[in-house]
């Protein structure tokens, strides 16, 4: 729409000035609730009963956010979710480096030494990235167990990984398809093969998918909760089973404040993500959903 | 000694053979050009010799050793891209030196090598830049410092000008003919460019539908065609065929070609050039080929035609293209282009009388499409 | 199998291949092998799994004494279970089309060439970063009846102001779709911009030199352009609506009672804790063939239009 004479007339102004408004209260609706997880985090428990939602603190305090990391109940134990946030990294950083790697791998050569039926092979796995998952999680349960990892931080790894694999695979092939095949063929002819051409010519130039890839697995596998749920126990969960036990906890008082901090806690490693990689995260989500 | 021969090469995708039995050799030091439209198959066989397609059957040779089924590593060979295809994470000094570096040449020759080739394409400068920093010319000269660098026994040339705009795809043909002549390689080129294949080869191959239609020098392919396809895919603008019926006996045969709204004409074949193969075709339709410059205006005393056949049209449309002038006129059941000099002062829906040399016509079958005489 | 038919061939008459050459064609194969494993067994394998399962009584612990389609006659008969689909139906039916309007509304408005574009599209898609049990875990503190926005409002002066979805047994399930909007409508927007952006613009101008006015340029000309990505929106959104679980978990629980229950946690309630390994791999199932409902048309139409085109 750009580039067009417009008639500066009043109605046209007025147009505008309800355009910014309607973009602002659209705004204050996808901000309010962050606020107000903010706010209330750092408010004492009496100002929370007494004041309005929306009232700044008048004394503000960090000891909801310590309570929360170190302190809180989540179901039997209390000692906050602070262990449980290094759990979701102990299992999110090794889920996606793997699933990541292997994506690359896969979408390198279903894309760059094509055989007749790597492309069926290609829709077979991609089917992975649709299936609900109760389908797999009985089944799922019982594995876990025979390979005696029921309940580990390993265990959930596994799940992560091969789950992940149909998305990152996506996310490569349909990158790797816009890379030049003649590449490829130049550096046979030069005499590399297969590992090489991938080290050498794929990898170098791969920058931007590998973010792509590697921000939709942490996002993913960080807020995941039915795989948590499901495959762990009392020291292997991960940060947003933890977060839900917390809020379920019924002994004592409520204290909102801490389950604010806690909420906190378990949204900004993948907030900090997204403000500093937006574009990516972006980039993931549409390539992630509208090629499928 | 060849340096590459190809037997019977054979290439299927599912149920479509788009080599059909192709052989071909090539000497050393030969700069040999496939040619034809797109989907004639030499893009497949270019792959074929280079490996990067298996064939369906023959076999291929290169310095006389069977390489069918080795890799492309194995082969002995460099190829220079349409698209150029350099490595864009590296610069053009390791584009240059990548294949050394895979086939373990020491540092120090790899670098006397790339400066060997560089000096040659005038990239020195270049050097140290990333191929996104280069124009598309100079992206062509690394691609075939690439090809050069390794020295291999031969050298295949995708349609390596097709990316370029016009004026310096023809400073680059220049440039290729000068290195080939200086350096002897042995090169395959594929194009889809006519002008490049008559410019550049030493022998033309004109593909189509998976065969090999002429393998000749450019000068058999364009004055001797085999067929009405060769004729007509060689020269720009192309030859004209004019529909005529023979009549005469051997010693004195004579083409006639109707033209609506005209009196009948007739040419008189030249003697000379007579073939056994006309006696049948007396009575009969053959089509006749005349380049646009068969054609000269009556009266161009100096261009040295007057012996040509004189024959008189009305002209239906003037394009001059400076060099000369380009007349369509209608004779037979087409329009016929002719090229004449540039001095020619005509106006269209003017008659025009021209002499038109049948020592260099060519008479085509007109069931089968080859040439008859 | 192009590449090893040749092969064969070439050992026909040379003896053997090249060595290399050999290894070099099978390496692919050998690099996608563990994960085509891993798919047809973790993957197809598994649904299988889930699929035998639900012909079983198992209870607490999968057993394989067959009862047929028992568990699915079970499940038809429980009234929790079509609590949970209609509640399936009501939840996604609304989220879809609030998200999809919503996120073309917001779309087309930032699209005026606005300032701070940036700034607010980041405003709009942050909470797709978010999990779902911190949105439901926040949404159950904006909805609490006590403390939170009826709260809110009735101390500016509106006494009888009242929002008490939350522990509405008939309201609740609205309070999912409220929450599933704001966490996903950004998303939506960004796959609209994205849209809007990718239109040629001299549609655009030459609709303008046709004279028509910016409402109806877009009603007419630049939505109909949109309809892939409704298309994969309407995809994307019924995948999410389907699947979620997490959401329920935080911010109703269920509740009151199974008002707000879906079919993947009544899936997850009675595989896990309620011991009833068999009706949940049923209701497993029936959420599989719901995917597969929509997700087959939405390959089919892909697959045609990317042979047409």
């Amino acid at each position: 729409m750009d580039n067009v004479i417009r008639r500066r007339t009043l109605g046209a102004r007025l147009a505008r000035l309800a355009l910014y408004a309607a973009l602002l209260l659209a705004a204050l609706f996808y901000l309010l609730p962050l606020a107000v997880m903010l706010i209330t985090s750092v408010k004492p428990l009496d100002e929370i009963s007494a004041g309005s939602l929306l009232a700044l603190p008048q004394s503000p305090t960090l000891v909801p956010w310590a309570k929360a990391w170190g302190e809180a109940c989540t179901g039997m134990r209390c000692e906050g979710v602070g262990g449980y946030f290094w759990n979701s990294f102990a299992i999110v950083i090794p889920a996606v480096a793997i699933s990541t790697v292997v994506g690359a791998l896969n979408g390198y050569a279903l894309t760059k030494w094509r055989f007749r039926g790597s492309e069926l092979l290609f829709g077979l796995m991609l089917f992975g990235c649709f299936i609900p998952f109760q389908v797999v999680l009985l089944p799922m349960a019982q594995t876990l167990g025979w390979l005696g990892l029921s309940s580990s931080r390993a265990g959930l790894v596994l799940v992560h990984v091969i789950f992940g694999i149909a998305f990152t695979t996506l996310f490569f092939r349909n990158f790797y398809v816009a890379v030049p095949t003649e590449l490829v063929s130049a550096a046979k002819l030069d005499g590399a093969g297969f590992f090489r051409i991938f080290w050498r010519i794929l990898l170098p130039v791969s920058a931007p998918i590998i973010v792509v890839s590697v921000i939709w697995q942490f996002t993913q596998i960080w807020n995941d909760f039915l795989f948590g749920v499901a495959f762990s126990a009392h020291d292997t969960q991960p940060v947003t089973v933890a977060l839900n036990n917390l809020v379920n906890t019924s002994t004592g008082v409520r204290e909102y404040n801490v389950d604010m901090a806690a909420a906190m806690i378990a949204a900004l490693p993948t907030l900090v993500v997204y403000v500093l990689a937006g574009k990516y995260f972006v980039r993931g989500l549409t390539a992630g959903s509208v090629k499928g | 000694m060849s340096a590459l021969e190809i037997q019977k090469v054979r290439k299927d995708f599912g149920n479509e053979r788009v080599l059909k039995d192709v052989s071909l050799a090539i000497e050393s030091g030969e700069f040999l050009i496939l040619v034809g439209p797109s989907g004639c198959g030499k893009s497949t066989l270019m792959n074929a010799i280079a490996g990067l397609e298996p064939v369906t059957a023959g076999e291929i040779r290169i310095a006389d050793r069977d390489v069918t089924w080795l890799t492309p590593a194995e082969r002995d060979i460099a190829m220079v891209f349409q698209s150029y295809a350099l490595y864009p994470s590296m610069t053009v000094r390791q584009n240059i030196s990548f294949g050394l570096e895979m086939r373990k040449v020491p540092r120090a020759e790899r670098e006397a090598a790339v400066e060997r080739v560089a000096d040659l394409l005038q990239i020195t400068a270049l050097l140290d830049r990333k191929p996104a920093q280069l124009s598309g010319g100079q992206r062509q000269r690394v691609a075939m410092g690439r090809a050069l660098a390794r020295e291999p026994a031969v050298y295949l040339f995708d349609e390596p000008l097709s990316n370029l705009d016009a004026k310096l795809r023809v400073d680059m043909r220049t440039e290729i003919k000068k290195l080939h002549l200086r350096l002897g390689t042995t090169i395959v080129y594929v194009t889809h460019d006519q002008i490049e294949a008559m410019t550049l080869a030493d022998r033309i191959a004109v593909m189509r539908d998976g065969h090999i239609l002429q393998l000749g020098t450019p000068d058999e392919v364009y004055n001797d065609p085999v067929d009405i396809f060769v004729a007509g895919f060689m020269g720009s603008p192309s030859m004209n065929f004019i529909a005529t019926t023979l009549e005469g006996q051997a010693g004195d045969y004579r083409l006639r070609i109707v033209t609506e709204g005209e009196d009948a004409l007739v040419l008189p074949w030249p003697a000379s050039r007579e073939t056994p193969a006309l006696a049948e075709q007396v009575g009969r339709s053959v089509i006749l080929g005349l380049r646009p410059e068969h054609f000269s205006e009556e009266d161009s005393r100096l261009s040295g035609m007057d012996e040509g056949t004189p024959l008189s049209a009305r002209v239906s449309v003037v394009e001059p293209t400076g060099a000369d002038i380009l007349l369509n006129m209608p004779l037979g059941d087409a329009e016929v282009t002719a090229r004449v000099g540039p001095k020619c002062r005509v106006a269209p829906g003017e008659r025009l009388s021209l002499r038109v040399d049948m020592g260099r016509a060519v008479l085509f079958d007109s069931e089968t499409q080859k040439r008859l005489a | 199998m192009t590449r090893s038919t040749s092969l064969s061939h070439a050992g026909r008459a040379l003896g053997r291949p090249s060595s290399s050459g050999f290894l070099q064609s099978w390496l692919p194969r050998l690099v996608l092998a563990p994960s085509v494993a891993i798919s047809l067994f973790f993957v197809y394998g598994f649904m299988l799994w889930t699929f035998v399962l639900s012909l079983t009584n198992s209870r607490m612990l999968p057993s394989y004494d067959f009862v047929g389609f028992a568990q699915y006659g079970r499940l038809m008969a429980n009234e929790r279970w079509w609590v949970a689909s209609t509640n399936l139906v009501i939840f996604g039916g609304l989220f879809v089309v609030i998200c999809l309007v919503l996120g073309a509304f917001l779309a087309i408005l930032l699209d005026q060439r606005i300032r701070r574009e940036g700034a607010l599209r980041t405003i709009y898609l942050y909470p797709m970063a978010l999990s779902f049990i911190v949105t439901g875990v926040v949404w159950k503190w904006l909805l609490n009846p006590g403390l939170g926005l009826q709260a809110m409002v009735r101390g500016w002066g509106f006494e009888s102001f009242t929002f008490d979805w939350l522990v509405d047994p008939d309201m609740a399930v609205y309070t999912l779709v409220i929450a599933a909007v704001w966490q996903a409508s950004g998303f939506v927007m960004a796959l609209f911009l994205a849209g809007l952006r990718g239109i040629d613009d001299s549609i655009i101008k030459a609709a303008q030199l046709d004279g028509g006015s910016l409402p109806r340029i877009y009603w007419r000309v630049v939505i109909p352009c949109l309809r892939p990505v409704v298309f994969s929106a309407v995809m994307i959104l019924a995948h999410i609506a389907i699947k979620s679980f997490d959401l329920v978990v935080a911010l109703t629980g269920g509740g009151p009672g199974y008002a707000t229950d879906l079919p993947a946690t009544f899936m997850y309630t009675h595989a896990f804790t309620r011991a009833q390994v068999g009706l949940g791999s049923a209701s497993a199932m029936l959420m599989l063939g719901g995917v597969l409902a929509i997700l087959i048309p939405y390959l089919y139409s892909e697959l045609r239009s990317r042979k047409n085109g």
